[in-house]
């Protein structure tokens, strides 16, 4: 269990590390302007491989300055975000209903068919707390 | 008849700068490509998005119950391309996260999901564009799920751990979508004295530069969603065939992403 989590915070400190390490080791200090997006450069750019190149469509919508632009990528993060965060917290839910279930049925016997061996190892505190509710819960009701 | 930028003699003076404003954020923005192209990408992507849209209307009348894993890899893609993260080279790009659904749902899934990001993004950020739609999707929704997907399968029949194989999958349609696009724009704008191939080999090394380091993270979140994935939808997962047994999953994972981290 903590091997799993330990894991899966490896995973994100990496991907962080990745993101982090460029800019703490100064590696855009030789810009003019560092870790630029900077879409509003690239008419430049090909206006130098083709001077005779004009772009023939604008955007129909153009985010009036740089913080609505950055209001609507985090609009869109945040819809991701939130329909992952939907997705794994169903899932959970689900998972620990079925369980309750399971063992108020009877004592634990042939509840949960396949989800458990992942989820056994794979479960967090919660997940723990839910098994145990759900344990003592029956075990009122025999006594 | 000026053209649009009013900086166009200070700028860029090598090829890397050049590269880094025409596509500095993965897709090729509005207008930039040339009519004749445009016109072409979106024939070429088309017949893919409406195969895509037939799969996912299958998919989703015959498994009901997929609907929400699908709306979490669109969800998935959203994330990803909204986060732009620095690299080595001093620039900023983002991924694309498309891996993901092209291994659960199989590419076809991805040319529609991929496309809606497309559209959200022209539509409302006026980060790539309308015009340049086909040829974005026929780079992030069809070839890097496609080459994503083929390396996984590839991988997995060779009996590679499944997390070894997500993160390489994931890895392979990121980087291919970057270099699409660099062939995209080599076609577009050939150089003027060694042609396509000479702009193809300058765009690609450059490009590669930048996005691998991306690549990498994508892969990582990959690997890391999957590993919920496997936790929390077994069933499903083994419907879509990416779980093959139960047992041996528990121990594929954590060899595989013991071989990752």
């Amino acid at each position: 269990m903590s091997g799993n989590t330990r894991i899966d915070a490896l995973l994100l400190l990496a991907v962080a590390a990745l993101a982090v390490l460029p800019l703490a080791l100064g590696l855009g200090d030789h810009k003019e302007e560092p870790f630029a997006g900077a879409d509003a450069e690239t008419e430049t750019a090909i206006t130098e491989i083709e001077p005779d190149y004009e772009p023939w469509f604008s955007p129909l919508y153009e985010p009036p300055s740089g913080e609505v632009e950055s209001a609507l990528f985090a609009l869109q993060a945040a819809l991701g975000a939130g329909v992952l965060a939907y997705y794994f917290g169903l899932r959970r839910g689900r998972r620990q209903g079925e369980r309750r279930a399971g063992s108020l049925r009877e004592t634990q016997p042939a509840a949960l068919p396949e989800p458990l061996p992942g989820a056994r190892s794979g479960a967090g505190p919660e997940e723990a707390g839910g098994t145990a509710e759900s344990a003592g819960e029956t075990g009122t009701r025999g006594a | 008849m000026v053209p649009v930028s009013q900086e166009t003699g200070q700028g860029a003076s090598t090829i890397h700068e050049v590269l880094e404003r025409i596509c500095p954020v993965m897709h090729i923005a509005e207008g930039f490509l040339p009519p004749a192209h445009a016109v072409t990408w979106g024939a070429a992507s088309a017949p893919f998005i409406v195969h895509g849209v037939r799969r996912l209307t299958r998919e989703v009348r015959e498994h009901p119950g997929s609907t929400l894993l699908l709306g979490a890899s669109g969800a998935f893609t959203f994330v990803l391309s909204a986060l732009k993260l620095p690299s080595v080279t001093g620039s900023c790009s983002h991924p694309t996260g498309t891996g993901l659904g092209a291994i659960l749902f199989r590419p076809p899934m991805m040319a529609v999901l991929g496309t809606i990001t497309l559209l959200f993004q022209a539509l409302l950020l006026a980060h790539g564009g309308l015009t340049t739609l086909g040829a974005n999707a026929f780079s992030m929704a069809i070839a890097g799920p496609w080459a994503g997907y083929a390396l996984y399968r590839l991988l997995r029949r060779s009996g590679a751990p499944l997390m070894a194989a997500v993160f390489s999958g994931a890895f392979a349609a990121d980087l291919s979508t970057y270099c699409v696009t660099s062939a995209q724009l080599a076609l577009a704008f050939p150089d003027p004295v060694s042609g396509f191939w000479g702009a193809l080999g300058k765009f690609g090394s450059i490009f590669a530069f930048t996005q691998i380091p991306l690549a990498v993270s994508e892969g990582l979140l990959t690997v890391f969603v999957m590993r919920l994935l496997v936790q929390s939808s077994r069933g499903e997962l083994t419907r879509l065939g990416v779980l093959v047994s139960g047992g041996r999953a528990g121990q594929r994972k954590a060899s595989g992403s013991g071989a990752v981290a």
